[in-house]
């Protein structure tokens, strides 16, 4: 009872106290850098498309709002031919971002997605592309994979011999 | 049309006149005050909570009251075919019936009373008895599983708060020796009855939260492990009416508080009127208060408090009152 | 049965003989392991199957060994758990992924990788290795496989399955210590047939399917469900796997009776046909103009009423439409009006083949039966060509003798190298009688390359060396008589001996010729069987159904008494002579066709009604050997496209005013069908029923990690639509569903917690590369009625050239003699340009060179042929690959003229 009645008292108090929120939208609050909003996919240092198409992210999504399918160029480098994001569906959990293995995927502080038509929240690749490398700078997945794409043959990659000759009697 | 006014030729429209104007303004006042509350309550919660509520419609927010009874009245007025209709359209206005009965025996001020009643007190526990049926008879009819728990709920916790907020009362029954409310306020003269029924005070307070069914009492909404307990399928202005019926409930809590214990409208300078408006305000402050700082109880916790601490202090309330009374020999 | 001892606990192990990693995998325990493969045994090359051997109870020091290479004793006693043997597994693995490339997002192993299974398995996480990484260069090695040698870990696993389960010889290892290559000596086209099974023997991501790399998708997002194969006689079990309405590939499905753990690459990719531009997707009906035009579907029923209630309806039936598609047929026109489809020829070889298998003297044998035979005739067929699954068995087939040298010299069998070593070149008895060389020649003791005619002879005679009661050809040549002595030896001296013959050179005195044999070896007291290859994937469903020949359909139009024809699934162009088509197609007022691609019957049709194909609707197959396997339906096709026994029951339903169709679901017409065909009865219980649950579930054809179902179709509409119910089997095209192991028949994915690589296999069967549990899915529907009734045959007259035709003899292409998967972009590009095959002999007596274009006069019709020479063709005969474009249709073997186009249109006397 005791207890109930300091309880009382003390969020009596809290009348006089500076308010926590603000009134959004005239007055916005910084979001950080990581915050988990409107997902965008991002290009590598180069320019090129940072996504292989390797399908990770649609395999962690929980809510099932992300399909993509996977085509290549002439020189064997990957990527998707479409990649569409049902925000409708979307709960902003950051699994994909978690799983992408090259940076391309990634989640920002924009969160102001709000729509009367649920058909304009499913985004296409060409919403979902920025011509940035987002958060992440200098990566790019291609210089570290062993395969050959237009531009690094095989052998080119960081930390990377080059191409065994197969008939050489050198030991 | 004409019926009424042949009616009214026959009896003395000169005496009927302030009757009438009393009893539109009883049940405009409660109505509008209730409506009113819906809106002051968020922004209270919010004030204590560092928030900031409902500001946008209208200066201050003002307004909210307004869009949020046009939100209520366009809304679909869903029935579930699993319902049963005829009581499920019933259960709504009998709360709103009974809670705005009750106002009908509150002295407002001198003069200033619907139905100056002899059993007053009475008139207003019996009143209070029936709004049960409204939440029991909405939640079984629903046909929906958290509903009937929501009804069970209620049923059990509003009978059970019942019999001892009649019992709390009786201290100050036999302090003004009189049922009648304006009696009562008349016999707060010298010193209010807060003070010498100070358990009745407190004991009426818990049962009053418990009877209007509000944090820490509201198990039967829960909605926490309810979704909305008993009037979980209610949409549309019948949920409003619920809604309404609770908000009407607080005010009347409060202002029956304020005539039993804290002197009616009794007080200097100001008129009357202002007196009783502005006590019942500060109590309704109160209930808004608990429902920002307190959690709800559990429902073993809510009947060990009922039975176990608040029937015995009540009892020994009337006791005590009893002796003192005739100790002191009138 | 021995007890082994793992980690202090004692299990029972079914068979002797075999390793601890073998035994202690059918226990269900996990070893991780590379370079063994359950059906190429242990290599001993990988290292990475290590546990701790202990010497006796009281030994606790113990000592690593390879479970692959440590036979299974009584009494041994390992531990897998031992912290040593784990230390040396994950120390394997790190050492082999120090030169693994970070590839895994554009791989297409991953996800079923079992490199990537193995190093979870092993706990490895962290490349401590600072230095760099190995490269290679990769090769070109054709439109079916894609080659990433970086990935390799060198398993050795890719040539041992090319070289030694193949027989191929253009992929081989090269190099050097850590820079050893496996690849051919220079960029082409991978020779064997088999070469897809690489794509799953790999245990990484070195060899993948090319043709899913166009259109890839992660094997967790694949719609799949157990199939049956369309593209030959042997019925193999698939697992066709769908994305976004596309058939995306074909996987194998094992099964210990019938395909075992390997493809042919027919069967693995000619699937491109169901997405195929020439895809049928609504109906069309012909117009006021002439011309074919898309037609809804309530105009088309329209029409349908009109043409049914017409007149008499006769059907054409199909040997590559499922039973349900041929019964429908049957039911709506008739078992007195239902027709095959076939050419004479075709219809009479089945109807050979189907008597002999029914009555007897031998019991047809499964593919893998021919792979236990010991000893092997091979009469007139290509058998590579004509049902290639069937030589693997073979070369499986060749060992089975030789296998006792091992067993004489206490070699375990499961001990690969050692096993070959032994052997060395001393395989088995397999003799090959084929008008032309085969590319099983190089395992065949003997070869002998006659005409059709000569090679029965040859049966005749082995018959009567093994029985002298059966009949003797006369006038046989030293060299026939001598081989067919020592053939008759062989099989006489063989436990299980075996005949192979078929439609291979279209000729039933073969077919009666090999039944000789077996019913000589019969009627001696051995257990001999005979594997009959069939030309397509029902033919023998529809032989053992019955249905009437071409020529009396041609009656029946021709007479006027049919005045509508309803084909079902059948190009009648390939299957028949073009005169025979015509005449039939010509001839019926008002033609109606069922099928999946715009082909030339379809072109010649009034009312075309787009059919399912194999993976799109369910469907029962009865394969070479009798053996009747249901094919279910791996996705909902997009348009107005339906099982053709679907639109069938429509059709009987307008014609006879039925409310509804006759059958609503597969259920029903199965019943019905086992009623009408009591041979078949049997194909109902293939498949348990579609109100089948388990534990109130259906079986799921996706698996629980399928993705994207929120925003595949979102780009159209927003809102999700439930998915499509199945009527027609026990599964859902959904996710949800029990989540275990279901019975056999309806596994649609070899997937168990660690094992997303085709290697999961292991855990669903009853000991390594034994039968599925619950048993393997499909039953035979055929026994030999009477094994000892004497059914030999009469006389066969010797082959004689003739001075101014050749005995034109059908060849046979695994790319390109098939319909269907023709149609594919990929078999397509491998399917050899037509040709005409000439003996050197005639070559050089009518002076025409390699490449020169000659003339093929059959009836008067002249193709034009670039000539191929063919060093062991006999005389007399020349070799049209049937089916190849251009030459659909003939009816092989015939006598045909050549022509020279210099020489004036004269046929070129000899």
């Amino acid at each position: 009872m005791l207890s109930a009645l300091r309880t009382l008292w003390a969020v009596f108090w809290h009348a006089f106290a500076r308010r926590i929120t603000v009134p959004y939208p005239e007055q916005k609050r910084p979001l950080p850098p990581r915050f988990r909003g409107r997902i965008v996919l991002t290009r590598d240092p180069d320019g090129e498309e940072r996504c292989v198409a390797c399908y990770l992210c649609a395999a962690a999504c929980p809510v099932d709002c992300i399909a993509l399918q996977a085509t290549e160029d002439a020189h064997g480098r990957r990527y998707p031919a479409f990649f569409r994001v049902n925000f409708g569906r979307c709960i902003f959990c950051g699994f994909c971002e978690e799983a992408c293995p090259t940076y391309a995927i990634q989640l920002t502080p924009d969160c102001e997605l709000a729509d009367y038509r649920r058909q304009s929240l499913v985004y296409e690749k060409e919403h979902l592309l920025i011509s940035g490398p987002g958060k992440y700078h200098g990566y790019s997945f291609y210089r570290v994979a062993g395969v050959a794409v237009g531009g690094k043959d095989k052998g080119e990659g960081d930390n990377e011999l080059p191409p065994v000759n197969v008939r050489g009697l050198m030991p | 049309m004409t019926r009424l006014g042949a009616m009214l030729a026959k009896v003395n429209a000169a005496a009927l006149l302030p009757e009438l104007l009393i009893v539109l303004g009883v049940l405009i006042g409660a109505l509008t005050l209730a409506g009113g509350l819906t809106f002051v309550e968020r922004r209270l919660l919010a004030l204590w909570q560092d928030r900031r509520g409902p500001n946008r419609v209208g200066p201050f927010g003002l307004l909210q009251v307004v869009a949020d009874t046009i939100k209520l009245f366009t809304k679909e007025d869903w029935v579930p075919p699993f319902a049963d209709k005829p009581v499920f359209v019933v259960a709504p206005a009998i709360i709103i019936v009974s809670t705005l009965m009750s106002f009908a025996v509150i002295p407002l001020a001198p003069g200033i009373v619907v139905a100056d009643l002899n059993v007053g007190l009475l008139f207003f526990l019996g009143m209070s008895s029936l709004a049960v049926y409204s939440i029991t008879l909405g939640g079984w009819s629903a046909n929906s599983k958290y509903a009937l728990l929501g009804a069970l709920r209620a049923a059990g916790q509003m009978v059970s708060y019942e019999v001892f907020m009649g019992l709390s009362l009786m201290g100050v029954v036999a302090m003004a020796g009189s049922f009648n409310l304006g009696a009562i306020v008349q016999a707060q003269r010298h010193v209010w009855f807060c003070i010498p029924q100070c358990v009745g005070l407190v004991v009426f307070l818990i049962a009053g939260l418990a009877e209007t069914r509000r944090i820490p009492f509201d198990l039967p909404e829960a909605e926490g492990e309810l979704v909305a307990g008993f009037h979980t399928e209610y949409s549309g202005m019948k949920f409003g009416m619920f809604f309404l019926g609770e908000y009407v409930g607080v005010a009347l809590i409060s202002a029956l508080t304020v005539v039993l214990f804290f002197g009616g409208w009794s007080g200097p300078i100001l008129p009357p009127i202002a007196w009783f408006l502005g006590k019942t305000a500060v109590l309704i402050g109160l209930f808004i208060l608990v429902r920002a700082a307190l959690p709800r109880l559990r429902y073993d916790q809510l009947m060990r408090l009922g039975w176990k601490v608040l029937l015995p202090l009540s009892l020994a309330n009337v006791a005590v009152t009893g002796a003192v009374i005739l100790a002191l020999g009138r | 049965m021995p007890t082994i001892y793992v980690d202090g606990k004692p299990y029972e192990v079914a068979e002797e003989g075999k390793n601890l990693l073998d035994a202690c995998l059918s226990l269900g325990f996990d070893i991780p392991y590379f370079c063994w493969h359950p059906a190429m045994h242990s290599a001993g090359a990988c290292r990475q199957c290590a546990v701790k051997l202990f010497r006796d109870e009281a030994d606790t020091r113990g000592q690593i060994v390879m479970a692959c290479m440590t036979p299974v004793t009584e009494g041994v006693r390992i531990s897998i758990a031992d912290p040593e043997a784990v230390a040396f597994r994950a120390s394997v693995i790190e050492w082999l992924m120090v030169n693994h490339p970070h590839d895994c997002p554009v791989c297409d192993e991953g996800g079923e990788c079992h490199l990537q299974d193995m190093t979870v398995m092993t706990g490895h996480v962290r490349r401590r290795h600072r230095f760099r990484k190995r490269t290679h260069r990769n090769q070109h090695l054709g439109p079916l496989l894609h080659h990433e040698m970086n990935r390799c870990i060198q398993c050795f696993r890719c040539v041992r399955f090319y070289q030694e389960v193949t027989g191929g010889r253009d992929l081989d290892v090269f190099g050097w210590h850590d820079g050893i290559y496996f690849g051919r000596h220079e960029d082409g086209v991978l020779e064997s047939p088999f070469a897809g099974n690489l794509a799953e023997v790999c245990p990484t991501g070195v060899f993948t399917d090319k043709t899913f790399k166009r259109h890839y998708t992660r094997p967790w997002d694949l719609q799949t469900a157990p199939a049956v194969c369309v593209h030959c006689g042997l019925g193999c079990n698939t697992i066709p796997g769908e994305r976004y309405g596309l058939l995306r590939r074909i996987r194998n499905r094992f099964n210990a009776h019938v395909n075992g753990f390997f493809l042919c690459d027919r069967g693995r990719f000619g699937y491109e046909f169901v997405n195929s531009d020439r895809r049928l997707r609504e109906p069309l009906l012909r117009g006021e103009d002439g011309e074919l035009h898309p037609a809804g579907l309530a105009e088309t029923m329209e029409r349908l009423r009109a043409i049914l209630q017409a007149g008499e309806a006769i059907g054409i039936g199909s040997p590559r439409a499922s039973m349900e598609t041929n019964f429908a047929l049957r039911e709506f026109v008739g078992a007195e009006s239902f027709h095959d489809g076939t050419s004479r020829l075709d219809h009479d070889l089945m109807e050979t083949i189907r008597t002999v298998l029914l009555k007897g003297p031998g019991r047809s044998a499964s593919v893998q039966d021919v792979a236990e035979a010991d000893a092997v005739l091979v009469l007139g067929e290509d058998v590579q060509n004509t049902a290639p699954l069937l030589a693997l068995s073979l070369r499986k087939a060749v060992v089975q003798q030789a296998i006792g040298i091992a067993q004489r010299l206490n070699i375990h069998l499961y001990h690969d190298s050692a096993v070959r070593e032994a052997i060395q070149q001393d395989t088995g008895p397999l003799f090959i009688a084929t008008p032309d060389e085969t590319p099983l020649d190089d395992i065949a003791t003997l070869t002998y390359r006659r005409a059709p005619d000569d090679i029965a002879r040859l049966g005749l005679a082995v018959a009567n060396f093994i029985d002298p009661a059966a009949p003797r050809p006369d006038g046989l040549d030293g060299e026939t008589e001598g081989l067919a002595g020592r053939i008759a030896d062989e099989l006489w001296n063989a436990e299980r001996p075996l005949v192979v013959c078929g439609y291979g050179c279209g000729s039933r005195s073969v077919i009666e010729a090999a039944t000789n044999v077996v019913c000589a070896l019969e009627r001696l007291g051995k257990d001999a069987s005979l594997a009959c290859t069939v030309p397509e994937c029902n033919s023998m469903g529809l032989a053992l159904m019955g249905a009437r020949d071409p020529g009396s359909a041609i009656e029946a139009v021709r007479s006027g008494r049919a005045r509508a024809l309803v084909i079902a699934e059948n190009d009648l162009f390939r299957r028949m002579r073009a005169s025979d088509a015509e005449a039939l197609l010509s001839g019926a007022e008002h033609v109606v066709v069922l099928d999946h691609l715009a082909n030339r019957t379809a072109e010649r049709a009034e009312v075309v009604l787009p059919a399912a194909t194999f993976a799109e609707c369910t469907g029962t197959f009865v394969n070479s050997e009798g053996r009747g396997q249901r094919s279910i339906q791996t996705f909902v096709p997009e348009g107005s496209v339906q099982a053709s026994w679907r639109w069938l029951g429509r059709m009987i339903a307008l014609r006879d005013g039925l409310a509804e169709r006759p059958w609503g679901a597969l259920d029903d017409l199965l019943a019905a069908l086992a009623r009408a065909v009591p041979v078949c009865a049997r194909i109902r219980d293939l498949v348990p029923p579609s109100s089948y649950r388990l534990h109130g579930q259906r079986v799921p054809r996706q698996s629980p990690r399928y993705s994207g179902r929120a925003a595949v179709h979102a780009h159209e509409d927003v809102r999700e639509v439930a998915p499509p119910l199945d009527p027609d089997s026990p599964m859902s095209f959904t996710m949800e569903g029990y989540g275990g192991q279901p019975p056999s028949a309806l596994i649609a994915r070899f997937w168990a917690p660690g094992w997303n690589s085709p290697q999961a296999v292991t855990k669903f069967e009853r000991g390594v590369a034994g039968p599925l549990q619950g048993g393997d899915p499909g039953r035979r529907l055929i026994e030999p009625e009477d094994r000892n009734r004497l059914c030999y045959a009469g006389h066969i007259p010797p082959f004689e050239p003739r001075p101014d035709e050749w005995l034109a003899v059908p060849a046979y292409h695994v790319f390109g003699s098939e319909e269907l998967s023709a149609a594919t972009p990929a078999v397509a590009t491998l399917t050899p340009a037509a040709y005409l095959g000439l003996s050197p002999h005639d070559a050089e007596r009518m002076q025409v060179e390699e490449g020169q274009e000659l003339g093929l006069d059959v009836e008067h019709e002249v193709h034009p042929l670039p000539m191929r020479l063919r060093p062991q063709l006999p005389p007399g005969v020349v070799t049209v690959p049937l089916g190849l474009p251009g030459l659909e249709g003939l009816e092989l073997p015939t006598w045909v003229k050549l022509v020279v186009p210099g020489l004036s249109e004269r046929a070129l006397r000899t």
